[in-house]
């Protein structure tokens, strides 16, 4: 008996040694020499592995931006848009550079098209896909601009950030957004742009896409751009210009002074997370919460149109509960 | 003018459903019962109601109360596994393992994998090894065939063919010396023997056989693999020693055979896609099945056999693609 | 025609025929008010306009040039007064740059020969009868619009050695080469004659399904008198008419993975292209005019009308006697491979073989289910891909399991959709893996 245990304990013990020395001849001869910062810097991504910075996951940006401190001196270019400047800060930090602050982003779903504005003339049936409706046909409502409402970029956001409203048929971008980009790579008709995030979440941007003529435009939506140039004409900071009978509003140039928005005839420039504006008529009764997060909109549509619009503003009721 | 609907092509569809394949199974499994119910009798016709209730049940409560997704109970993939299930026991099995067995097969083998389409292991016969395996005695005590014109008298318990077999080899009798004891040729065709209720009567099996081949449901290729399999495995150890092994034609038409090659390995959701991987499939099966009977604990091997290869269908349909149009065989595909 | 009758050996299906229309004269239909000419009518890059609005054109006038060299002319199919040159709708619903018509009379340019004898004697020679195809510009008629002057200029190194006529017609309702074939045999036939001496091949085959017997022995009674011409009746066998299967029944050649006829020493046209190559090079007439089925099972009177290309589709169904009210799908094409269209007002294009409306009950699909695995969609594929697989992988978005499963080899002959019991639309994720893979690998290539 004993004699088994023996035999037992001396082979397996052998085994076992024989194993342990060839392991560390090969580890030290194929040894290959990593910066330790990479891993520092992994450490203090989010690890999302979104693929927003560019890269293959959150150790292939840590490997560039190591090499690129390494034969620079600076990251610049290289940003991890999830963490934001925070976690750039720290990366900074581990690298012993300074980080220029970057503004956040975020994404902003430029379309409008909902199923009252522009109503479905046709009837779709076929595979759950934005790209392969997008190659099929030009859309429910006639717009070949707008959105298809197919939910791509719902599929491709890692963050659940993006959601179909059923209502309308068109998504809605949440505060869990990190500006990723991965919806915008999504997006075959190209709705989605990453904007500033502006303070307090403010912003101004025009949400249609349409390159038609106002005619045909119209015809298919009803709050379409139709490039009549009045946003233009009214801005005082440059930021609005018309590209085939399309506005388009420069984020960074634009001061939230909100002139364009009362121009616009059609409705297509929104405001998102202001305060009130002072009350063109006089304030009818409390349960009007519309009139205190929107302004104009409420003013100038109806009611059901209204509670649409609501729901596609980021955040808007959360203002409303604070108020 | 109704509004126009746009689609990808084509825009016109065959005829072919989900439901009319799954009501196709059942229309050829219907020879197979009226032959278990004539030689069973009233208890057969229960356990038949009672498996397929419960399989339906439980289908319709995962989906409702677990899934919370859409109840798809008629499209008739339940009613096949009920019927199967059904097939697969002793008609004297007491109820509540009937049920039991149902909850097995649809909660276990079918739903825990995402329902219809997804399934690895094919579901009556998971609930049958199940059964097998936690209830022996009940599961292996076949009542005699007692054709039902001859009154309802209770029937009387006996052996399997195969049991037969086994026991009289494993005691050191020869095949000469037990073939008084087994039923002949004749008797075997038309189900004149012990065993599972659907399993007794090859003709009845044969018939919804070419009946779901001609519909198209199946194609030949994995009950012909599978049988010619048994018959040249069987039929060389058969030529090598008479005595100790019973012949091919035995071996086809006793057990679960021809219920295992037509209804169970053809199932199309655990079966491999292409025709080369489904003759190497029946292969298999065939192969493991001889292997357990013969040298195996058990007198019947072909759930086990069915069960191993399901398990080897992935890769089967991995290792195995149809022949492209315009690629040489065992030329690599190249992707530029 | 003795044993087994030939026809393509992977795959295949069998839809119910539908050929309503087969009985019907082609008529010619009256002109329209407006010609709506789109720039994108073949394959490959669109022609850009070379008059300008106000313009007065006459019949058969070049008014768009070539924009590439896969590219195609457009003449215009009609007289009268330039409107504009602006966004039209196409047959999907987008806006895309075509020319408007007002349409005035019909003054033909006087270069046309438009005496209805038939000319028998070829008097260009080979180059000149592909300059003279590429001018007038032809493309392919059978649907795919490939331009006939590319295909008739084999790459340098390879040879053909057979021309295949395609009198397939395998689309279930489509009956407008049927017509044609029963109708304008002789001018076919010496189309054929031209693309021959133009490949410089000795021998032609023209392939045409069984379920056309007065056409096979119409064109089998003509072709006697033309050297090298052999008529092969063919297995009534979908989709035949695709340019792969159609070698392989006719000829048992089969063209690699990935590859041209032409590595196989074939070249293939349509009888429509024949008819218009005999135009063109006999009676010096564009290709401006087509045939096109107008049928459905609720349509009053399944035709064959002799269409200017330009016409609205409306003007197409008023001559048919209307627009049924059941009406829920209008079908640009066949049934398996047709194109549904957004609207009416659409025109008919080169490429525009039927118009095919579909009653509501037909138009919608059935509800989609769980694949059950039953491999139907593998055993119907002509090109023995795995439809089920590469629709998954194309789903779940790795185009790199589908482009090794070959799914660029996908004719989209929609087969395996059609057979699917599970009603998955397998041929929709099959085209976005295509779409996604081909970007892929033109992006590697860069």
């Amino acid at each position: 008996m004993d004699n088994i245990v023996i035999i037992a304990v001396t082979a397996l013990g052998g085994l076992g040694l024989i194993a342990a020395v060839i392991l560390y001849f090969i580890a030290s001869k194929f040894k290959v020499y990593e910066d330790p910062r990479i891993d520092e810097v992994e450490e203090a991504l989010p690890s999302a592995n979104c693929g927003g910075c560019g890269f293959p996951g959150c150790r292939a940006f840590a490997e560039a931006t190591v090499k690129e401190a390494k034969e620079n001196k600076s990251i610049e270019g290289l940003n991890c848009p999830v963490g934001g400047n925070d976690v750039m800060q720290e990366v900074g930090k581990i690298l012993g550079l300074e980080i220029e602050q970057q503004a956040p982003l975020i994404a902003v779903v430029r379309c409008n098209g909902s199923k009252t504005n522009s109503p479905a003339k046709i009837n779709y049936e076929g595979a759950t896909s934005c790209a392969f409706a997008h190659a099929l046909y030009s859309g429910e409502g006639g717009c070949q601009y707008g959105c298809l409402g197919l939910g791509d970029c719902v599929d491709a956001c890692d963050f659940d950030a993006i959601h179909m409203n059923p209502e309308t048929g068109l998504p809605v971008v949440n505060d869990k957004c990190t500006a990723c980009g991965a919806c915008v790579e999504a997006c075959p008709r190209d709705i989605i742009e990453l904007r500033k995030r502006g303070p307090k979440e403010r912003r101004i941007f025009v949400s249609c896409v349409n390159k038609e003529k106002g005619g045909p435009a119209k015809k298919n939506c009803a709050v379409a751009c139709i490039g009549c140039g009045k946003c233009e004409k009214v801005c005082n900071f440059d930021a609005i210009t018309i590209t085939s009978f399309l506005a388009y509003i420069d984020f960074e140039k634009c001061t939230l002074c909100r002139k364009c928005v009362e121009v616009c005839p059609t409705d297509a420039i929104w405001e998102v997370n202001f305060k009130p504006r002072k009350p063109k008529l006089p304030k009818v009764d409390a349960t009007s919460t519309k009139e205190v997060t929107t302004g104009k909109k409420v003013v100038e549509t109806a009611p059901t149109e209204n509670s649409k619009q609501e729901q596609n503003k980021e955040g808007v009721p959360k203002e409303e509960n604070k108020e | 003018m109704n509004m126009l609907t746009v689609s990808g092509s084509p825009h016109i569809h065959g005829d072919e459903s989900t439901k009319k394949v799954m009501y196709g199974v059942v229309y050829a499994m219907i020879p197979a019962m009226l032959v278990s119910v004539y030689y069973f009798g009233l208890n057969a016709l229960r356990v038949l109601l009672l498996a397929t209730a419960a399989a339906l049940f439980f289908e319709w409560l995962i989906q409702k109360y677990l899934i919370k997704g859409p109840v798809t109970i008629t499209d008739g993939s339940a009613l096949v596994t009920g019927i199967l299930l059904a097939f697969n026991v002793p008609s004297n099995l007491p109820s509540w393992m009937v049920i039991v067995g149902a909850l097995v097969a649809i909660g276990m083998a079918k739903m825990s994998f995402g329902g219809l389409g997804k399934n690895i292991f094919n579901p009556a016969l998971v609930a049958r090894v199940f059964l097998l395996i936690s209830f022996p005695v009940q599961m292996t005590s076949w009542p005699k065939p007692h054709a039902i014109i001859n009154g309802l008298t209770d029937a009387v318990t006996g052996p399997t063919p195969l049991g037969i077999v086994k026991e009289g080899l494993d005691a050191g009798k020869t095949m000469s010396e037990l073939t008084p004891e087994l039923p002949n040729y004749l008797q075997e065709l038309i189900g004149q023997m012990g065993g599972s209720m659907g399993e007794v009567s090859a003709i009845a099996l044969i018939l919804g056989g070419l009946y779901m081949i001609f519909r198209k449901i199946i194609t030949w290729h994995i009950p012909v693999s599978m049988l010619l399999t048994v018959v040249v495995f069987s039929g060389i150890l058969w030529g090598v020693d008479p005595e100790h092994y019973a012949d091919p034609v035995f071996h086809l038409l006793t057990g679960g055979m021809l219920l295992g090659a037509i209804f169970m390995a053809t199932d199309m959701v655990t079966s491999p896609m292409t025709r080369g991987g489904q003759l190497l499939f029946g292969f298999g099966v065939g192969l493991l099945t001889i292997l357990i009977r013969i040298w195996g604990a058990y007198p019947e091997g072909v759930s086990f056999a069915i069960l191993l290869m399901n398990a080897v269908v992935p890769l089967i349909n991995r290792g195995f693609k149809p022949r492209r149009f315009g690629v040489k065989p065992g030329v690599e595909i190249k992707t530029s | 025609m003795t044993g087994r009758q030939k026809t393509f050996t992977l795959g295949g299906i069998h839809p119910e025929e539908n050929k309503l229309s087969a009985n019907a004269p082609i008529e010619v239909l009256p002109l329209p008010k407006q010609a709506i000419i789109p720039m994108g009518q073949n394959l490959g890059a669109p022609s850009k306009p070379i008059v300008n609005r106000g313009d007065l054109v006459k019949v058969g006038q070049l008014i768009a040039e070539a924009g590439g060299f896969i590219s195609a002319n457009i003449h215009s199919p009609v007289s009268g007064k330039v409107l504009k040159i602006d966004n039209v709708p196409d047959a999907s619903g987008y806006k895309r740059p075509g020319i408007v018509i007002n349409v005035e009379g019909d003054e033909w340019e006087e270069s046309i020969d438009r005496s209805v004898e038939i000319k028998e004697e070829i008097e260009l020679d080979g180059k000149e009868i592909i300059e003279r195809v590429k001018e007038k510009g032809l493309v392919g008629m059978g649907g795919a619009t490939f331009p006939t002057f590319v295909k008739l200029m084999p790459p340098p190194g390879k040879v053909a050695d057979y021309l295949l006529i395609n009198g397939v017609e395998c689309e279930p309702y489509l009956t407008s080469d049927h017509r044609l074939m029963l109708e304008k045999g002789k001018e076919i036939l010496i189309g054929t004659k031209i693309l021959m001496k133009a490949l410089k091949v000795k021998k032609a085959v023209i392939g045409i399904e069984n379920n056309k017997p007065d056409a096979i022995n119409h064109i089998n009674e003509l072709a006697k008198g033309y050297e090298g011409i052999e008529v092969q009746p063919l297995k009534v066998q979908y989709p035949q008419g695709g340019e792969k299967q159609l070698i392989k029944a006719a000829l048992n050649r089969e063209v690699p993975s990935g590859k041209l006829p032409i590595e196989v020493g074939c070249v293939v046209q349509n009888v429509g292209t024949a008819y218009a190559v005999y135009e063109a090079v006999q009676k010096n007439k564009p290709l401006i005019e087509r045939v096109v089925t107008v049928t459905g099972k609720a349509v009053r009177k399944p035709s064959n009308f002799m269409v200017r290309v330009g016409t609205p589709v409306q003007e197409l169904i008023d001559a048919a006697e209307g627009l049924p009210e059941s009406t829920g799908k209008i079908v640009n094409g066949g049934p398996m491979m047709g194109k549904a269209l957004t609207s009416l007002e659409v025109p008919v294009v080169k490429g525009s073989s039927g118009i095919l409306l579909m009653q509501e009950s037909e138009s919608r699909r059935k509800p989609e289910s769980p694949c059950i695995r039953c491999s139907k969609c593998t055993y119907v594929c002509p090109m023995g891909l795995e439809p089920f697989l590469l629709a998954k992988a194309a789903k779940v978005g790795r185009f790199d399991i589908a482009e090794k499963e070959l799914v660029m080899d996908c004719i989209e002959c929609g087969s395996c959709q059609y057979t699917c019991p599970a009603s998955i639309p397998l041929l929709d994720y099959l085209r976005l893996g295509k779409s996604m893979v081909g970007a892929i690998i033109r992006n590697r290539k860069k």
